[in-house]
């Protein structure tokens, strides 16, 4: 070893040590990055939805654009509307998805099946209001809040029914064999032992697909269409929140655009209290992910 | 005797019931998981029913052809498919960049009390409804984009033809800016769970003969992890493809292949979502559902592809780093 070599090993060294503070730096500020738009959209929706805020929103319906006022009462009651029924229809076939998987998910089917459900998950929110609208609508000659239910519950299937496999998964082994050896039928040693023992996080990854269903607009405009006055009639057209969003920000009228920012709020404050609950609630593991 | 022949019996009845409780439990989850294969198989089936009679008429021309014109019943996807291609591909550059910088920066460098509440952050964009993206979108960045970022953009990388040009509220650089934001938390919650993957053995290794961080990051995740993070990157492609209402609030929706990413254009959901509930004649409709048709293809195809190589990485499990 000479001296020179060792300067040089010097060299190289600092060279490498200074490449690896860079790259920390740049990894640092990409995380700086991803945070600041989350930020500025909270603070817009924050500031510009709070100044339109007011209780008449929440007792009225739309009005016609000649005449300013009015709110978005049937939207709200129409978006609970078609968001309940969706899961009255999604969650019960997703969970039993779900246990499939889990229990019965070994084999070539069950490989098959795990992996169309994760595909399903990634197919647009559009796609199913066109398979709606001509399955339904077109069949029955009207657009109905419905047809919106069916299109937002084939997008909460493949959500629910993943996170069911998993938190079933979850269970251990050595309960199910306790039950068994206990003589319990493997059909109630399922619904009577491992569902009870999953339940919490299943119903965590159920709200954090009602948070994601409830703000979808794209799937509705060909189902429910959207309606200005109210109604709770599920074979008639209605509204939802996303829908008088998307109509209010693209019309030409400035009240329209602070309702907008008003009912933005509302729908982000609904979905982050739904799902900062669910996680409060039932842990933090379970993310819902497209 | 007696007594233990009904016992018998009895058992026998008793083993019947719990087979058929079983078979019954057994038929009713299978059905269930099998109504997911019928909603896949119905939605192929009834698109290309619906859309048939465009099908019949504009061939696989459809595909590349550009005159769309209602009146005359002439339909071609060409500057949808372009301008889907467009957006999507550049989001995916920009997400992929820092998604990929902060899951490396979540697994291999944040103590977890950064990591924990940085990567539940970049979850919360995933909540945020795609309507209020595009509310902020042509109210918030469309403006910023008009006013300052636009104009600065020109004047610095106005000699490259596709940067020169009139910025708006509405345009290409809105749409692709919308979109790489909303597809950031799919980029980096799917890279996260890959890079958690890595066996730490490796990472070891690599760090007992010397290595910097960087340096082991280099030479033993990302090699390991790279078709992984492939797959979260096209998971994040399939995402921006089929990204709806952001996108047809800030894209400007004119039917023309852009030149510049100042110009209006449209994708193939933007389309669908503009003209479909005031549709001229039966054949626009139809075209309208062969776009849906073509759209349901292409995300399918990018899905089943992202999903096998994110499955090759992490063998089906999600890895939670922070746990």
């Amino acid at each position: 070893m000479t001296l020179g070599s060792s300067k040089a090993n010097l060299g190289l060294y600092r060279r490498r040590k200074l490449t690896d503070q860079v790259m920390t730096a740049l990894m640092v500020a990409c995380g700086v990055i991803a945070v600041v738009p989350l930020v500025l959209i909270i603070t817009y929706v924050l500031k510009e939805g709070a100044g339109a805020l007011s209780l008449d929103l929440f007792t009225q319906d739309p009005n016609p654009p000649t005449r300013p006022g009015g709110g978005f009462r049937s939207s709200l009651v129409g978006s609970g509307i078609i968001v309940g029924l969706a899961m009255a229809i999604g969650v019960p076939v997703a969970v039993g998805c779900g246990i499939f998987l889990a229990e019965y998910g070994q084999g070539r089917l069950g490989i098959v099946l795990r992996f169309l459900v994760d595909v399903l998950a990634g197919i647009p929110s559009i796609v199913m209001g066109l398979f709606i609208y001509g399955l339904i609508v077109v069949r029955q000659g009207h657009f109905s809040g419905f047809a919106g239910s069916l299109a937002l519950a084939i997008i909460i299937l493949p959500i629910v029914a993943r996170i069911t496999e998993e938190m079933m998964l979850l269970v251990p082994r050595s309960i199910r064999e306790a039950s068994l050896a206990l003589g319990a039928p493997y059909w109630k040693t399922v619904t009577r032992i491992v569902l009870p023992t999953a339940l919490p996080g299943i119903i965590t990854g159920i709200v954090l697909g009602m948070s994601r269903i409830a703000g979808e607009a794209a799937p509705l405009l060909f189902t429910s269409l959207g309606n200005q006055f109210y109604t709770t009639d599920i074979f008639h057209t209605m509204d939802a929140l996303p829908l008088r969003i998307y109509v209010f920000a693209t019309g030409p009228y400035d009240f329209w655009h602070e309702q907008a920012w008003a009912m933005a709020l509302v729908l982000v404050a609904i979905i982050f209290v739904i799902s900062l609950g669910a996680r409060a609630l039932f842990g933090t593991r379970i993310t819902v992910r497209q | 005797m007696a007594i233990s022949q009904a016992g018998r019996i009895g058992k026998a009845g008793l083993a019947a019931r719990i087979r058929l409780g079983d078979s019954l439990f057994a038929g009713l989850v299978g059905a269930a998981a099998l109504t997911v294969l019928l909603v896949i198989l119905g939605l192929f089936y009834e698109l290309t029913g619906d859309a048939w009679i465009a099908i019949e008429k504009f061939g696989l021309e459809f595909v590349w052809t550009t005159e769309w014109n209602p009146p005359q019943e002439v339909f071609g996807a060409g500057a949808l498919v372009v301008g889907t291609i467009i957006t999507s591909l550049a989001a995916l550059i920009l997400a992929t960049a820092v998604g990929l910088m902060v899951a490396l920066y979540l697994t291999q460098v944040a103590p977890p009390f950064v990591a924990r509440p940085l990567s539940y952050m970049v979850e919360l964009l995933a909540a945020i409804p795609s309507v209020v993206y595009g509310l902020w979108g042509i109210f918030v960045l469309g403006v910023f984009i008009r006013d300052s970022f636009g104009p600065k953009i020109v004047v610095l990388l106005g000699w490259i033809p596709i940067f020169d040009g009139t910025p708006l509220i509405t345009g290409l650089l809105s749409a692709i800016l919308i979109l790489s934001i909303m597809i950031l938390p799919t980029v980096t919650a799917v890279s996260r769970d890959v890079l958690a993957a890595v066996p730490g053995s490796q990472r070891e290794g690599v760090l007992a003969l010397g290595a910097t961080r960087w340096e082991m990051i280099r030479m033993a995740v990302l090699p390991y992890a790279r078709s992984g993070v492939l797959g979260a990157a096209i998971l994040g492609l399939a995402r921006a493809v089929g990204e709806t209402l952001a996108v047809t609030m800030v894209i400007g929706n004119r039917r023309a292949i852009p030149h510049t990413i100042f110009d209006a254009a449209y994708t193939m959901p933007s389309i669908i979502a503009n003209e479909f509930s005031e549709v001229e004649n039966k054949m626009h409709e139809a075209a309208l559902l062969e776009v849906g048709l073509l759209l349901l293809v292409i995300t399918f195809v990018i899905n089943v592809i992202a999903r096998l190589l994110v499955w090759r990485v992490t063998k089906g499990q999600r890895a939670v780093v922070q746990e």
